[in-house]
């Protein structure tokens, strides 16, 4: 099938996709946006996660046919508005120590992205709460929690 | 609830950090921005996917295999059997006892037997399950007790026995005895411990692309944790002579001792020298489980014998492991699991047995803390236990008995250098404990069970618990261990650079930022470059045994060394009094402060370039001999001992089985932090895979299979069951290490485990004898 939709404010268009397909594997495979990461396909691990229609989902849980005509927005989107090559969170992930092995931080990124928008200063049981769905392996979470505060008060600052 | 680390950042951190500052990974900013070249995320044109076909049975004998089907669907090139691999058939880290692809029988459940490429994954894995295998199952050996014994059938019907000592299933058999284990003792607890089966669970799949070059060879980029030990073993299997065969390290998501053992690497070379095509291999998660080994499962018995006064008298344990259908690293596990069965304590007569078992079992191998974890589970709950029966405060019942400088270890091994477990045990236990839940209110958020409203206080009582453990650095028993690195001085573009080359992986833990620490310190110099890792350099070594800060961190001191060397003899011919100078900010510095020279205007278009090996000190074999008299499995066989200890708070529903972990705090000697924030991730990581492994996570096995190879069935910590932790750095200094560095990365994941289930004990009074701990365990029903 011919899959047409928008990846990042660009409109794009893959053809002899199989229908099978997950939207993460076409993001990965077939647009060449790798940074969308696949740990367990399944749903479970959050490393995944884009915007679809400005909604948080696990790519590896929408079939390819379901992007038809939709915007998705993915990690490398992220960025796109700020000067320096990154924003606010991604900043603050490098800056905390929240990376390690990074496998889980373009995913625990976007969800950030999503709860900062929803909840600008989120306390530390909300962080807990909204990033749950997303595993990590390397850092015991505790430098992540370090990270969304930070970014968290920079948000602030800017857009009181 | 924050409660802050110790070494958070204070705003003083920087990306061009000298060895002690915080510095920022070089790595972090594409691992943000997501264009951070994983090995899943490689990519060629005209590539082919790669799959594996893997054996539904624990056992049975292969009769034979019909490709057919397989080769005639559309979009496939290629089908694979044993009888295409051109060289050795069998490959392994220490014995090569494990088939590439099945040859006569399969031994474990998911065992590959054979491989496509195609043009599609989803066309390979259709067409792989047209590949007919004619299987004649066989009863597995599933129990590694009862695998012991000699009217056992057996896994492999000529085991290995040469190598080490054994018989019959028994892979390795650790003897060690010292002084005289026959002795009576006031006080004697006895116990029996189960540890469950772990998996490293990275996050990143076993992955890579292996490219057909014009000579013949093939060109692998690959996630490894040692590029040169997959490259001998993949040449070897290969056929090829090693210089064919060249190995890149992709990006790694992760690693654990998860990717110490070959996957896919020598499976995507043979299909693309096949194909003359790119090969992309990229495992499922449901695959990885099966592609991967795992931490042993271990079955403990343990006696402690102790005067009134806690002092220990004898320790007697028996460990078994169960290592499943192939070696891998299993005889030094079981190695390093009779080394520290006793922990941290001292104690002259002591009797160890060791054994590791072949069964039809998933392979079992190194995964961090190597055997010691589940040894110090026994060794720590014995020692919860005989406080209990003394009536002594378990903290102070282990400082009474811990071991210090000048210790002697069950191998007769002096411990040498700073050995700070009773400070540890004291840091823990002095550091202030969180706030007791409120009585009059409550948040869901807070209590066992969560927002699933299970309680609203009733039935919850809150443990403290403690532990502490050890295990060594560097690889052992006579190791040649080693790390190669070539550092580069020039002038680029006008500015000073320093180009680092060694093959060590970075696998998320931090190594190419200390690399980076190091050459700016000891060259004076701003800029850094690494230059990737692969094998056009001699070998590093594995990033394993938290040895690889301290290996190549000490070759690429020592090639820094010789080119400030090299710098100075060119300083000095031209006339200039270098004694005793040093390089600090592009500039050589004399001994009394003043600048001689510009290190760029002397370099001018020079290159000063040095490639040096840094060996660490030479260790000693255990004492083999089973039939000797006296003292035997005695040897100063460890390079180096790191030590941690824990503190763990949780509020346990005890009628539910349900648990919350409150806090945990962490003491750790680390020698000297190189790169603190590194250092700290390390410590908070490491202590939440113990907790995995205390409250959740295990691979259940039944007859020989997987029963939940999924993130879905196999539950690894989230940020909700990972509690705020403290951490306590200390930097006592080993004067024998480069920058009296202590490796890191294992032991906050030994002693978080029995930390965990000692606070739980301490909440519901019931002994939990095996982790992970079930909610069954709980609630006794």
């Amino acid at each position: 099938m011919r899959l047409t939709f928008d990846v990042n404010g660009v409109g794009q268009q893959a053809d002899d996709v199989w229908p099978g397909e997950s939207l993460l594997y076409v993001l990965r495979e077939r647009m060449g946006l790798p940074g969308t990461k696949n740990a367990c396909e399944q749903g479970e691990c959050g490393s995944c996660s884009v915007y679809l229609d400005g909604t948080l989902v696990c790519a590896c849980l929408v079939a390819a046919p379901q992007a038809q005509g939709r915007a998705v927005r993915t990690v490398e989107g992220l960025a796109t508005d700020s000067a320096g090559g990154l924003d606010h969170i991604q900043q603050a992930f490098v800056e905390t120590g929240a990376v390690q092995c990074g496998f889980c931080t373009p995913g625990l990124i976007m969800a950030t992205d999503d709860l900062l928008a929803n909840t600008p200063t989120p306390s530390d049981a909300e962080i807990r709460e909204a990033l749950a769905g997303n595993l990590c392996r390397c850092t015991g979470y505790e430098k992540i929690l370090d990270a969304v505060r930070l970014a968290a008060s920079r948000r602030t600052e800017v857009t009181p | 609830m924050s409660v802050p680390t110790t070494q958070r950042p204070t705003g003083t951190e920087t990306a061009t950090g000298r060895l002690g500052d915080i510095t920022l990974l070089p790595d972090g900013i594409p691992k943000v921005t997501g264009d951070f070249a994983y090995s899943s995320d490689l990519w060629m044109d005209d590539m082919l996917w790669g799959v594996t076909l893997r054996s539904p049975h624990p056992r049975a004998r292969v009769r034979s295999i019909d490709i057919g089907a397989a080769l005639a669907t559309a979009g496939v090139t290629a089908v694979l059997t044993h009888e295409d691999v051109p060289g050795s058939k069998y490959y392994g880290l220490e014995i090569a006892d494990q088939p590439v692809l099945a040859v006569d029988e399969v031994r474990y459940t998911g065992e590959p037997v054979a491989i496509v490429a195609a043009d599609h994954p989803e066309t390979a894995r259709r067409a792989a399950a047209k590949i007919v295998v004619d299987y004649e199952v066989l009863d597995p050996i599933t129990d590694s007790r009862a695998a012991m014994s000699p009217d056992s059938p057996l896994v492999h019907a000529t085991p290995t026995q040469d190598h080490y000592p054994g018989g019959g299933n028994i892979l390795r058999h650790v003897r060690i005895r010292r002084g005289d284990p026959t002795l009576t003792a006031d006080v004697v607890v006895t116990g029996e411990y189960d540890v469950g089966m772990q998996d490293q669970a990275f996050l990143g799949p076993e992955s890579g692309l292996a490219v057909p070059a014009e000579d013949g060879g093939v060109d692998l980029f690959i996630a490894t944790q040692w590029l040169h030990v997959d490259q001998r073993q993949v040449a070897e299997s290969l056929g090829l002579p090693e210089d064919k065969v060249r190995l890149s390290l992709a990006g790694v998501g992760g690693a654990f001792g998860a990717r110490e053992d070959v996957s896919m690497q020598i499976h995507a070379c043979l299909l693309a020298l096949r194909t003359n095509k790119p090969i992309k291999m990229v495992y499922s998660r449901e695959e990885s489980f099966y592609g991967h080994v795992h931490r042993h499962p271990a079955t403990m018995r343990y006696e402690h014998g102790a005067n009134r006064d806690g002092t220990l008298v004898y320790v007697k344990c028996e460990v078994v492991l169960d290592g499943g259908a192939y070696a891998s690293s299993s005889p030094a596990v079981v190695s390093n699991a009779a080394s520290f069965a006793v922990g941290p304590y001292n104690c002259d007569n002591v009797l160890i047995d060791g054994y590791i078992l072949y069964t039809n079992n998933p392979p079992c191998g190194a995964m961090r803390g190597f055997g010691a974890v589940q040894v110090c589970f026994g060794h720590e709950s014995q020692m919860d236990k005989l406080a209990a029966a003394l009536g002594i405060d378990p903290v102070e019942l282990r400082i009474h008995n811990a071991m210090a400088e000048g210790s002697l270890m069950p191998t007769g091994q002096v411990v040498e250098g700073a050995a700070p477990v009773a400070e540890l045990l004291r840091r823990v236990k002095d550091a202030p404990l969180p706030a007791a839940a409120p009585t009059d209110s409550y948040d869901l958020r807070a209590l066992p069970g969560g927002v699933s409203n299970t309680t609203h206080g009733e039935g919850v009582r809150r443990g403290v618990g403690y532990a502490v453990g050890f295990k060594n650095v560097g690889y052992s028993e006579g190791f040649d261990d080693f790390s190669t690195a070539r550092v580069r001085l020039e002038v680029v573009g006008g500015e000073l650079v320093a180009t680092v080359h060694t093959a060590a992986a970075e696998v998320g833990q931090g190594l190419i930022t200390v690399m980076a620490q190091i050459a700016r310190t000891e060259l004076g110099v701003e800029q850094v470059i690494n230059q990737p890792a692969d094998t056009s350099i001699g070998t590093a070594g594995s990033t394993s045994a938290s040895r690889q800060t301290y290996c190549t961190g000490g070759a690429v001191q020592a090639a820094c060394e010789a080119v400030r060397d090299g710098i100075l003899a060119m300083a000095s011919a031209r006339g200039l009094s270098v004694e005793g100078a040093a390089l600090r900010d592009g500039k050589i510095v004399a001994a009394d402060g003043a600048a001689v020279a510009s290190v760029a205007d002397l370099l001018g278009e020079e290159i000063v370039e040095e490639t040096r090996e840094f060996h660490h000190r030479p260790t000693e074999p255990l004492t083999r001999d089973l039939g000797a008299p006296g003292d035997i499995g005695q040897g100063a066989a460890h390079l180096q001992f790191a030590f941690a200890a824990h503190r763990v708070v949780a509020d346990v529903d005890v009628e539910l089985g349900l648990v919350r972990l409150v806090e945990v705090t962490t003491a750790q000697d680390v020698g000297k932090a190189l790169n603190p924030l590194s250092v700290v991730g390390q410590i908070q990581g490491g202590t939440t895979q113990g907790i995995g492994l205390a409250l959740m996570e295990e691979i259940q096995v039944k007859d020989g299979k997987i029963r939940n190879p999924s993130f879905t069935d196999y539950l690894i910590p989230t940020i909700l069951d990972t509690p705020p932790m403290q951490v306590q750095v200390l930097e006592l200094g080993d004067p024998h290490a480069p920058y009296g560095l202590r490796g890191v990365g294992e032991p906050p994941t030994i002693s978080s485990t029995p930390a965990v289930v000692s606070a739980l004990r301490a909440a519901t009074g019931r002994p939990l004898t095996r982790v992970p701990v079930r909610p069954e365990h709980i609630t006794g029903t």
